[in-house]
């Protein structure tokens, strides 16, 4: 087990990390998750020891490794601009940490050959990084990383700098890969489609703080406050009620609890619609339909229609001033932090 | 600019009137002066023991400083693209000063403090050491004007090209000491070379700072740019053509040498 | 090293470095306390020695002929610097890449070198019938050539990374060659022509080795202010030697500085805080 137990960073004025408290499961894939400047990549940074907190404790496997050097804490970690050895071939990457441990050559070789073999890069060990793409350098970062036998493997936005199509592919085959070898991982990322993807365990991340621990299917349906909710995905308020836009129903005739309102835009996402409504006296709302009950309404814009809440959580239940509406994270291109 | 035709003829014509007139046929005419009465003469005149002991003073003096500052200048260029200290611009501002400093007062300021009436003179007399109007003066002078050089061209390589590759070294388990040698040198070594480079020529070609301090003791504290002085004062104008084109090629070979690891430097940063 | 690099990453305090002391010992042995020693020296027989030694008639002509004669060199510079920077970068003609080596030059050749080159062509024997040697014209050729490459490297990359779609967009809108010169790539290369010419006025101040045979070393006319300082080192005159180097050292100090304040208000200038 990895944990972060009551750690505290201050760059400055500026308090990165607050009081923060983390169990990462051995064998887990776990994602910190948070947007720009909420201290997810110091976090993981002061795992790996490329930090020090200014208070607090690391403990890897129950022993406390606070003030071990990140040369001995046996971990992997993979950058998001993959810090490739720009100079060495694909082999010498992959190669480095077990040369800096003078493991013999012909071991060396046969492992190198396998992991090149595991994240599909078997044809390109005498290339140089600069002859890669994006995709296959984080490849090759990951190989080096797993080269060593890590007892965790840490990822810092590792996809960030990539395409979409690119990103959508590395984040599956992750996923393949960990129920392949199993090595304890973090992942941070600012994108909450990814954590979904993949993660086993989320912790949403804001301001310094862990705002909440779960499954993925844990936060989408049982947020602990407002910042949760609106961070993994849209959310309306429908009078005293908080929901996502496919918990709408939207009908064309006036019924009980139902809410009338105006449609302002149409968009045709393939297979769904979005439709933007505006209501009297209240914020504007987004509701999702499939194409069938879209084209069954026969809507346009300007059309009056009436809106019912078929699933949602009650406003006073749900702690935290943070505003709802906020357009969720994935839709933010700011990876850096 | 899309100029047309007339426009950017003119100001072709205009640019490289000027640098023909400046620098192209002054240089073509040393050459020129050089060998207008044959190849011997230029041998000779540069082989006398006076000019082979400047030579031989001049590589000695060239081969300390440039090694010297090429050390300090890694070492002050990670400093100032990896550290994080207070005076950090200061000391990032100083580092320029000897490009900004008159050389004849670089060597004002040496004499005031090596030379036997300076701050160390008694010092060092006690202990047997003469550095002004000497070997160790020269150095001194030649370090001095060309400290900046290999700083100036790391320090942005380091800054380019980031942290990120030594953090990942050593998340790998490398130490410090390994990270330096198989990471972070073998990505600045065209910076370096290039500073080498820059740092080579300043110090071959040094004039000022190095004519006060050196005492011009014939064939012992004269230079080769000393030389130069010393004939053209004394009527010996062929000789004095002699060694300028001496110097003149080793500058030409400089260029060479700076073009090629200029290349090599921007490949390896992209 | 990198290694304290990363120590001082991970610790707290940033407890002081082996390298930094290093570099620091270094520039101050080499560098700083000579440079302090002339500050000292220069007032070791009290202020009104000092003040006598940099008033005194020669000093003052010798002062303000360098001035002078720097700022036309760096004016000049400014103006042909651009010229060739531009004809550099956008224009086509054969042994342009060797020329632009070239370029660098009067970097390379030792100072005293180009002194020989420009006497060899302008002085009493010149093969052009062009005899300037020992006249205020001949320093500010000598000047012009140990700093030519100054604003044109300044300029050129400035030139290259120059979006030339802004361009473009001027001409579609119906401006001129003159109009998208002026209102366009002026702006944006300013900072670049202006630092370029610091450097050259501060090269110029200081310049030795190619001035001292051609300026002829006149007193009042033709004598800068370091050929002023030599003779004035060699007839043993240290403290007004000193007082006149203090001088030199304040206008290097304010070039320095006016260099950095003029980087940090480049509106170009992009900040990596990657």
């Amino acid at each position: 087990m990895i944990a972060a137990r009551s750690i505290t960073k201050r760059f400055g004025e500026y308090v990165a990390l607050d009081d923060v408290s983390l169990e990462v499961p051995d064998g887990s894939l776990t994602a910190l998750l948070g947007p720009s400047g909420s201290g997810k990549s110091t976090l993981l940074r002061i795992i790996a020891g490329l930090e020090l907190p200014d208070s607090g404790m690391i403990e890897i496997s129950g022993t406390d490794a606070t003030n071990v050097p990140p040369q001995r804490r046996e971990i992997g970690f993979v950058f998001q601009h993959y810090a490739a050895f720009k100079h060495m071939t694909v082999r010498d990457n992959v190669a480095f940490g077990m040369t800096i441990r003078k493991q013999p050559k012909d071991r060396v070789r046969d492992r190198v050959e396998e992991l090149l073999g595991i994240v599909g890069l078997a044809g390109y060990a005498d290339r140089y990084p600069n002859q890669l793409s994006g995709g296959q350098r984080q490849r090759m970062a990951l190989a080096r990383a797993l080269a060593v036998e890590p007892r965790v493997l840490l990822l810092d936005e590792p996809f960030g700098a990539l395409d979409a199509k690119v990103r959508t592919d590395l984040r599956e085959w992750l996923r393949r890969l960990h129920d392949e070898v199993h090595v304890t991982t973090i992942l941070v990322t600012h994108d909450q489609e990814e954590a979904m993807a993949i993660a086993d365990h989320i912790a949403v991340m804001d301001h310094g703080r862990i705002e909440q621990v779960g499954s993925p299917l844990e936060l989408y349906d049982q947020p602990a406050n407002r910042f949760v909710m609106g961070f993994l995905g849209p959310v309306s308020q429908l009078g005293d009620k908080l929901v996502r836009p496919h918990d709408i129903a939207v009908l064309s005739e006036p019924d009980a609890g139902t809410f009338e309102a105006q449609v302002t835009r149409i968009t045709y996402l393939g297979f769904e619609v979005r439709i933007d409504l505006a209501l009297d006296g209240q914020d504007p709302v987004t509701a999702q339909l499939t194409r069938d009950e879209a084209s069954q309404l026969e809507l346009t814009a300007g059309d009056i229609v009436w809106l019912r809440p078929t699933a949602g959580t009650p406003v006073d239940s749900i702690p935290g001033d943070a505003p709802v509406t906020t357009v969720p994270a994935a839709a933010a291109d700011d990876a850096a932090e | 600019m899309t100029v047309d035709r007339r426009w950017r003829i003119g100001l072709r014509v205009l640019g490289l009137g000027y640098l023909a007139a400046l620098l192209l046929i002054p240089v073509s005419v040393i050459f020129y002066r050089t060998f207008e009465h044959g190849v011997t003469s230029v041998l000779d005149s540069i082989t006398t023991p006076q000019a082979v002991s400047a030579f031989w003073l001049t590589i000695e003096v060239s081969v300390i400083a440039v090694v010297l500052n090429t050390v300090f200048g890694v070492v002050c260029a990670l400093a100032l693209a990896r550290g994080r200290f207070r005076g950090k611009w200061l000391l990032d501002a100083l580092i320029d000063l000897p490009f900004a400093v008159s050389p004849i007062v670089i060597g004002l300021s040496l004499v005031l403090v090596y030379g036997t009436n300076g701050w160390f003179g008694s010092a060092l007399t006690n202990a047997g050491i003469q550095v002004i109007f000497s070997f160790p003066g020269i150095v001194l002078a030649t370090i001095f004007v060309s400290l900046p050089f290999v700083v100036r061209e790391v320090t942005p390589v380091l800054r380019e090209i980031g942290d990120d590759q030594e953090q990942a070294a050593a998340t790998l388990g490398a130490s410090g000491w390994q990270t330096f040698w198989r990471i972070t040198l073998p990505a600045i070594r065209w910076g370096i070379a290039y500073g080498v480079v820059l740092s080579t020529a300043r110090a071959i070609g040094e004039f000022g700072a190095v004519s006060v301090v050196s005492g011009h003791i014939s064939g012992e504290t004269i230079t080769l740019t000393l030389l130069v002085e010393q004939r053209f004062q004394n009527y010996d104008l062929s000789g004095a053509y002699a060694a300028s084109a001496l110097l003149a090629v080793i500058a030409l070979a400089t260029l060479l040498a700076m073009t090629t690891f200029n290349r090599r430097k921007e490949e390896s940063e992209a | 090293m990198s290694a304290i690099a990363l120590r001082r990453r991970r610790s707290a305090s940033g407890s002081s470095a082996l390298g930094l002391g290093v570099a620091t010992l270094w520039l101050s042995v080499i560098v700083l306390l000579p440079l302090a020693a002339v500050v000292v020296r220069s007032l070791d027989d009290g202020t009104g020695t000092f003040w006598d030694a940099v008033t005194s008639r020669q000093a003052l002509a010798a002062l303000r002929f360098t001035l002078l004669v720097s700022l036309v060199c760096a004016a000049i510079n400014a103006v042909t610097g651009t010229l060739i920077a531009w004809v550099l970068v956008r224009d086509r003609f054969p042994g342009k890449r060797v020329l632009n080596a070239l370029i660098d030059l009067p970097f390379a050749l030792p100072t005293i070198v180009a002194g020989i080159t420009l006497m060899a062509l302008y002085g009493s024997n010149s093969p052009v019938g062009i005899d300037i040697a020992f006249t205020q014209a001949a320093v500010l050729l000598a000047l012009l050539f140990v700093t030519l490459p100054f604003v044109i490297r300044a300029v050129q990359p400035v030139l290259i990374e120059l979006d030339r779609e802004m361009e473009q967009a001027a001409i579609s809108l119906g401006a001129s060659n003159l109009t998208v010169f002026r209102r366009i790539i002026l702006p944006n290369i300013v900072p670049a022509i202006l630092s370029g010419a610091a450097l050259a006025f501060a090269r110029a101040v200081g310049e030795f080795g190619s001035v001292v045979l051609i300026s002829g070393n006149i007193p009042l006319q033709t004598q800068v202010s370091s050929v002023y300082v030599f003779k004035l080192i060699e007839s043993d005159a240290e403290i007004s030697a000193s007082a006149v180097s203090v001088v030199l050292l304040l206008v290097s100090l304010l070039v320095l500085i006016g260099i950095r304040l003029l980087g940090r208000f480049d509106p170009t200038h992009r900040r990596h805080d990657g």
